[in-house]
């Protein structure tokens, strides 16, 4: 305990809530309640009301949903073969082989994603590789950018991974592929749900590189929601985003429930 | 250090379950030490030496990465040096460079993301040093939710601005519904500054991720002592918990830098037609007007400083990974 008088710990507690709450607890509160609101310019909004929510249902906005969870899975699932594949090739490599793998995959947490969707309008705008106008466009910019982080989950799972359950089950014949699927992945699979989450919730909310070479026909749910928001209709704006928190939320909370029952086995 | 324990449990059943099925198929060996034993068992020594090397392995993910992520961002630059007749010429460069619209752009975002991480990494640091030494019934709670944060958009924070400090918002309709004015004075969404708060909101927890794992390390007992010496809590501070948290601070601090300069969402949804950054300068070059050129030339320098600055920013977390395996050593 660092600091000991009772008054002085009440004034640093009292500091911390007026912190917390109106920069983080507001803004949430804010969305919850104006997604159930048609009004709201007093102190406080207008009754509480699901319009919002049922014309949501009758227009564009349930399409949208669906193809930004599809987005999101495909995008995981390819990056978390990629990531894990490029992860357990990077930590067998040497020093000097496994810095350039690992600063290879990480680098495009640094490029901006505005900047990865101009370059992928650049390079597939072109046969042989014209993807500009489908949805594959939007697949591989997704991908690209939340690969990274399956990488650096899996990554710093390996440091973490005792080597010696591998080594054993090696010294009792064990080929390397059966000690990667039998051993090393079942030891993994906690960090590759939670990296499946990260990647999940990533892509779901990627609005960035989206915005840049998004086909009329594959809109994700984000660019719905800042079309709705442009053209000033805030209040659906707040409701399609709850959809897309609740969406993210329980596919997070699905994916941590795998992750405790592999812990448990 | 609970979660590794918990994850090597299952493995101690594995590899038991592992070299029970490979004493039932070499029965032979088994009362012997397995490990010196089971590579005569079996048909493994004679195909051991043909495996190829590591890195071929490392071959098939790398070059799809160079098509989908290092070729197109080679092209980006190539077409910002590109000349009409074929050559190239950084004619570009010294156009956009000296246009108005440019240094405009350049200097907001220097601004914001300044401005931003100095705001993330003194809240980030008071909420840290509460929730690590001042904990207080929820405090380990309210961490974690600031923490989900991270799984949400970006742009939810401008909205929630946009209600709480838009021109119809509820802060503005409090004051004209009080003063009866035409209009309300809380203006400040339409500047640098909205993004500004928005982008603090949602990096902080960028800074306190890496604040809580050092903390978590910091031997307790430093403090106590320090404290039954007469230290004031300030003091305290300064002298014991700031030197440890340098280097948490610094990564931290750097990787918000980055992530700040290259926001995208937040900008986009304040809809304020003066605060233009470098990625929205993109944007519009690319996707408004159909600039592709301008586009490359202001890419390129955005993407040249972010990652500059992400490789500054490896370089503190690879100096912290050392420092705190070294402490852990020495404990």
């Amino acid at each position: 305990m660092l600091v000991h008088s009772r008054s002085a710990r009440w004034a640093v507690w009292a500091l911390f809530a007026v912190i917390v709450l109106p920069l983080f607890l507001l803004p949430l509160g804010v969305i919850v309640t104006a997604s159930v609101s048609t009004n709201w310019s007093g102190v406080l909004p207008s009754g509480p009301t699901p319009d919002n929510f049922t014309d949501l249902a009758r227009g564009t906005t349930l399409d949208s949903l669906r193809v930004s969870v599809v987005t999101a899975v495909t995008a995981s699932v390819s990056a978390l073969v990629l990531g894990t594949w490029s992860a357990l090739t990077a930590h067998a490599l040497r020093h000097r082989g496994r810095a350039v793998v690992d600063a290879l995959f990480m680098l495009p947490v640094a490029v901006p994603t505005v900047v990865l969707g101009l370059a992928l309008l650049v390079a597939f705008s072109s046969p042989p590789l014209l993807l500009n106008g489908t949805q594959a466009i939007v697949f591989v910019a997704h991908t690209v950018l939340v690969t990274a982080f399956a990488h650096q989950s899996v990554s710093a799972a390996l440091d973490r991974l005792d080597p010696i359950y591998a080594q054993v089950a090696a010294s009792l014949g064990a080929r390397p592929a059966r000690v990667l699927f039998q051993v090393r992945l079942p030891l993994l699979l906690p960090s590759l749900s939670a990296a499946a989450g990260l990647c999940f919730a990533l892509s779901m909310g990627e609005l960035s590189a989206t915005m840049m070479l998004y086909p009329p026909n594959w809109m994700p749910l984000p660019v719905q929601i800042y079309a709705s928001t442009d053209r000033g209709a805030l209040f659906s704006g707040a409701a399609a985003a709850i959809v897309l928190m609740a969406t993210t939320l329980l596919v997070l909370l699905v994916l941590s429930r795998v992750r405790t029952r592999a812990a448990h086995r | 250090m609970l979660r590794s324990s918990r994850e090597t449990e299952p493995g101690t059943g594995l590899v038991e379950s592992v070299s029970t099925e490979d004493r039932e198929r070499y029965p032979g060996p088994s009362s012997t030490p397995a490990g010196t034993t089971a590579p005569e068992g079996g048909p493994t020594p004679a195909r051991a030496p043909r495996r190829p090397p590591v890195w071929v392995w490392a071959v098939p993910p790398v070059a799809l990465l160079a098509l989908v992520f290092l070729y197109p961002l080679a092209l980006v630059v190539l077409e910002s040096l590109a000349a009409p007749d074929g050559g190239l010429t950084t004619a570009h460069y010294t156009g956009v460079l000296a246009s108005e619209s440019f240094r405009s752009a350049l200097g907001t975002t220097v601004f914001v993301a300044v401005t931003a991480t100095l705001g993330c990494l003194v809240l980030g640091f008071l909420l840290a040093l509460v929730v690590a030494f001042v904990p207080f019934p929820g405090s380990g709670a309210t961490a974690r939710f600031i923490d989900t944060y991270l799984s949400f958009p970006s742009f939810l924070i401008t909205i929630a601005l946009l209600f709480l400090y838009g021109t119809v918002g509820v802060a503005n309709g409090m004051w004209t519904e009080v003063t009866g004015d035409e209009t309300g004075p809380i203006g400040f969404l339409a500047t640098p500054w909205g993004v500004v708060l928005a982008e603090i909101t949602y990096f902080t927890p960028f800074v306190m991720r890496p604040l809580l794992a050092a903390f978590a390390q910091l031997d307790t007992a430093q403090i106590e002592v320090a404290s039954s010496l007469g230290a004031r809590p300030l003091r305290i501070v300064r002298t014991v918990i700031l030197p440890e948290a340098l280097p948490a601070l610094a990564a931290g601090g750097a990787l918000v830098l980055v992530l700040c300069l290259n926001e995208f969402a937040i900008v986009l949804f304040t809809g304020a037609k003066d605060v233009v950054t470098l990625p929205m300068l993109v944007y519009g070059s690319a996707i408004l007007q159909a600039d592709y050129t301008t586009a490359c030339v202001v890419a390129t320098v955005n993407a040249a400083l972010s990652v500059c600055l992400y490789l500054a920013y490896r370089a503190a977390t690879a100096r912290l990974r050392t420092s705190s395996g070294g402490r852990r050593a020495r404990a």
